[in-house]
């Protein structure tokens, strides 16, 4: 007989290493998604992903004007590069993106980690980062559990029902 | 999913084990729904039901951002009351659809 029955996973742990909006939003959705559907969830951020949980940066993220191919003008032309060169221009497209986002009711990054710590999810830093962009725990969201090393992240994600997600 | 049977009332449940028809909510029916998942209904759980309610009613889209802002209950004590589905649970029991937000 054929075995049916569902194995529902038990624990996600997520690595976020880009700090762009759609990287670091892409990571807390599913990380918040993950909370509120009852699993467990562990989220690593590294490299440039730190901006993601630093309050200087978290809640004024930007998305690349230059070299994104799916970057378009509203109304849908596509944007061209050389505009995105323009200081500023990164700046206003990043702001508006974000306004649309918090029409929407997507939370602000800083929201969105007290979202995810409220339902037990629970938010890493990167060491080797961390000491790398001279940071201290002190620059980092108050929803930063730890500073931990990889090492001990994958101590966090033991269990056969678990996946580790590189966004 | 099988039928609810309530005081000799048939209550109709969908695949997930959400009510087929909102109109068919009473408070008892809330209350077997979360026995079968192992949850006693409290007047606090009663209050974020009535507000998933009345906002479904009213046509509003929820999201558990929406009812933590709401004032009725915070989203920590969303997760302690509906563990393990702060959304998905609370709105089987208020007897409205399952919800289709990611956030």
């Amino acid at each position: 007989m054929k075995d049916t029955e569902k194995k529902p996973l038990q624990k996600v742990c997520l690595i976020c290493a880009k700090g762009t909006i759609e990287d670091v939003y892409a990571t807390l959705v599913m990380a918040n998604g993950a909370v509120m559907e009852g699993i467990e969830t562990k989220v690593f951020f590294t490299f440039f992903g730190l901006d993601g949980i630093t309050k200087k940066f978290m809640n004024h993220l930007h998305t690349g004007v230059v070299g994104n191919p799916a970057m378009r003008m509203p109304g849908g032309l596509p944007f061209p590069t050389l505009l995105g060169t323009i200081p500023g221009v990164e700046s206003g497209v990043s702001a508006m993106m974000r306004s649309q986002m918090g029409k929407l009711d997507i939370p602000s990054v800083s929201e969105f980690l007290e979202m995810i710590t409220a339902g037990g999810g629970e938010i890493f830093a990167c060491k080797l980062a961390v000491d790398m962009f001279k940071l201290k725990k002190e620059d980092l969201s108050d929803e930063v559990k730890d500073i931990i090393t990889i090492g001990q992240f994958y101590e966090l994600a033991d269990g056969d029902r678990t996946q580790i997600i590189f966004t | 999913m099988e039928d609810l049977t309530i005081n000799g009332q048939v209550v109709k449940l969908n695949d997930d084990g959400y009510l087929v028809d909102a109109s068919q909510w009473t408070k008892d029916v809330a209350k077997l729904l979360a026995e079968r998942d192992d949850i006693e209904l409290t007047e606090e759980h009663f209050k974020v039901l009535e507000y998933l309610r009345d906002k479904y009613n009213s046509g509003e889209a929820l999201s558990i951002r929406k009812v933590g802002n709401s004032g009725v209950v915070d989203i920590k004590g969303l997760y302690r009351l509906f563990p393990g589905g702060p959304l998905k649970l609370s709105s089987k029991y208020a007897g409205i659809c399952k919800p289709t937000s990611c956030v």
